[in-house]
């Protein structure tokens, strides 16, 4: 059971000057999950995902966890960030903000780089990486200090369907392991392969959500049934 | 033809007859400029003699390299301390400003960057004046008995580098943070850790930055001649040795120790970038 959750949204909104980005946005995450966010681009994916992380000003309404421990969340960007670093420094570096052990942090790499396949290039700069193993790497660096909650914004953009399988496998074995996950997607694909939970967002508001085997069977709206089949959302 | 220091040269558009041995200085532009139907051999002289003494000043780089000189030994070693010593502290005061102005919104921080931009541009001249006002006898740090001491000549060169450093580290820190800012933001960081992170691996550019601060220091002649006065063993460095050379008369020895001069700043570069490994592959 995740102690932090369940989360609760009360009436979010997130303006950039005048522009309204979000909101108002009201929505309860269980602790059960995965919880896929889908939507049409700009519909605040993205922003919303930052808003439960803590890295987006609100200006208006509430964000409630349960427990509320930053230190126990995790974001995986959809560009991922890597730093000016080897890899295995990559994976290293959230190790040593938690002021773990040199051992230990060893220990933790090498298991990670094993576990990624990139033990072979663990020395190598991480801005060489291809675009899957940058993924893969921001994943496992997200993973590396367990996190309990772990937002994902889009990871599998751009990724072929190798890449794209493993990285869902890495996190079908997190939230085995009691991870909870909160991704953004736009391969359909993924969100009925990894869904438990659906929201779909439309204009910066939840327009529908609900348990995903519900929503994708019988979407209550003509906006979602139009989006599931690809139609383009006005 | 008359072998005298004069000779006639004769403009085709302009009919008027120019003494050349008025303008001694301006002779290789009148030579390059001039449409010249006559021209005295004496001029050629006088054109070969500066090309001589560019070679001689060679030589003479070359033979006071070569012989281990002692007074350039003791200059050169001089003008490294005094440099190396304002490159040091300037490098602690501005890296972590620098790093700091890239974070930190505050009030006026727009106009902080903009005053720091523009003492980029600070006239050594004026800083050698105002730090001398300051240690002189009569001022406020008179006590102190710094004047015409390398000591002096470090302070005002800390004050001309360090908004160069400064102004380098922000722009490349900005870069790095706009990179790294979600990330750093997103693992809850603290401000210090978000500091050292970026100093640490942004540490390639801040030396771009911190060699530039070397390279406006080691040129550098108008300040430290002011509050150093060029005292022979005390204060004397290569710049102010080539600027006395050059009042002499003494061209070709000026022209040595630029020569000497040009050599420690592509060394000093040199020894950094290899130290640092900066270019090598698969680095940043």
């Amino acid at each position: 059971m995740n102690a932090l959750f369940p989360l609760e949204l009360r009436q979010v909104v997130v303006r950039r000057r005048t522009k309204r980005v979000i909101g108002p946005v009201d929505l309860i995450l269980n602790p059960q999950g995965p919880t896929i966010i889908i939507g049409p681009n700009g519909s605040g994916k993205t922003t919303l995902l930052r808003v439960m992380h803590g890295i987006e000003r609100i200006n208006a309404g509430q964000v409630i966890w349960a427990k509320d421990d930053p230190a126990k969340h995790a974001f995986v960007f959809q560009s991922p960030i890597m730093m000016r670093r080897s890899v295995a420094e990559n994976l290293a570096y959230p190790l040593r903000l938690a002021k773990l052990s040199a051992a230990a942090i060893n220990t933790d790499v090498d298991h990670w780089l094993s576990r990624i396949g990139l033990d072979a290039v663990r020395d190598n700069p991480a801005t060489r990486l291809s675009g899957g193993e940058r993924q893969k790497l921001a994943i496992a660096r997200a993973l590396v200090c367990k996190p309990e909650v772990l937002f994902l914004d889009e990871p599998c953009a751009n990724l072929d369907g190798y890449a794209t399988r493993d990285i869902e496998v890495l996190l079908q074995e997190a939230a085995a392991a009691g991870t909870r996950l909160v991704m953004a997607t736009h391969n359909m694909g993924q969100a009925r392969r990894l869904a438990q939970d659906l929201v779909f967002m439309l204009d910066g508001k939840v327009h529908e959500t609900g348990p995903a085997a519900q929503v994708f069977a019988a979407p209550q709206t003509d906006a979602l049934a139009a989006f599931l089949r690809g139609d383009i959302v006005p | 033809m008359d072998e005298g220091p004069t000779a006639r040269i004769l403009y085709t558009t302009c009919p008027e007859s120019l003494d050349i041995s008025t303008y001694p200085d301006q002779f290789p532009l009148v030579f390059c400029v001039g449409k010249l139907d006559v021209l005295s051999f004496s001029c050629w002289d006088r054109f070969e003699g500066r090309m001589f003494e560019i070679w001689e000043g060679l030589k003479a780089a070359f033979w006071l390299i070569v012989m281990f000189d002692a007074e350039l030994w003791e200059i050169s070693l001089r003008s490294l301390r005094v440099t190396l010593t304002a490159l040091l502290i300037a490098s602690v005061i501005a890296i972590p400003l620098g790093t700091y102005l890239a974070l930190q919104r505050f009030r006026y921080r727009r106009f902080v960057i903009s005053m720091i931009n523009a003492l980029m541009g600070l006239p050594p001249v004026v800083v050698g004046l105002v730090v001398y006002l300051l240690l002189s006898r009569s001022g406020p740090f008179g006590v102190l008995n710094l004047l015409f001491t390398p000591t002096a000549m470090i302070i005002a060169q800390v004050i001309i580098i360090t908004p160069v450093i400064v102004s380098i580290a922000h722009q490349s820190m900005r870069e790095l943070w706009a990179e790294y800012h979600d990330l750093l933001i997103s693992l809850n960081t603290s401000k210090r850790q978000r500091v050292l992170t970026l100093v640490k691996d942004g540490r390639r550019n801040l030396l771009t930055a911190a060699l530039a601060g070397f390279g406006r220091a080691i040129g550098e002649v108008g300040a430290i001649m002011i509050v150093g006065g060029n005292i022979d063993h005390v204060t004397r460095v290569l710049t102010t040795a080539i600027a006395l050379e050059t009042g002499k008369g003494d061209f070709a020895l000026a022209l040595g120790l630029g020569c000497v001069l040009i050599g420690i700043a592509i060394i000093v570069n040199i020894t950094i970038h290899t130290l640092s490994q900066t270019e090598r592959e698969g680095r940043w």
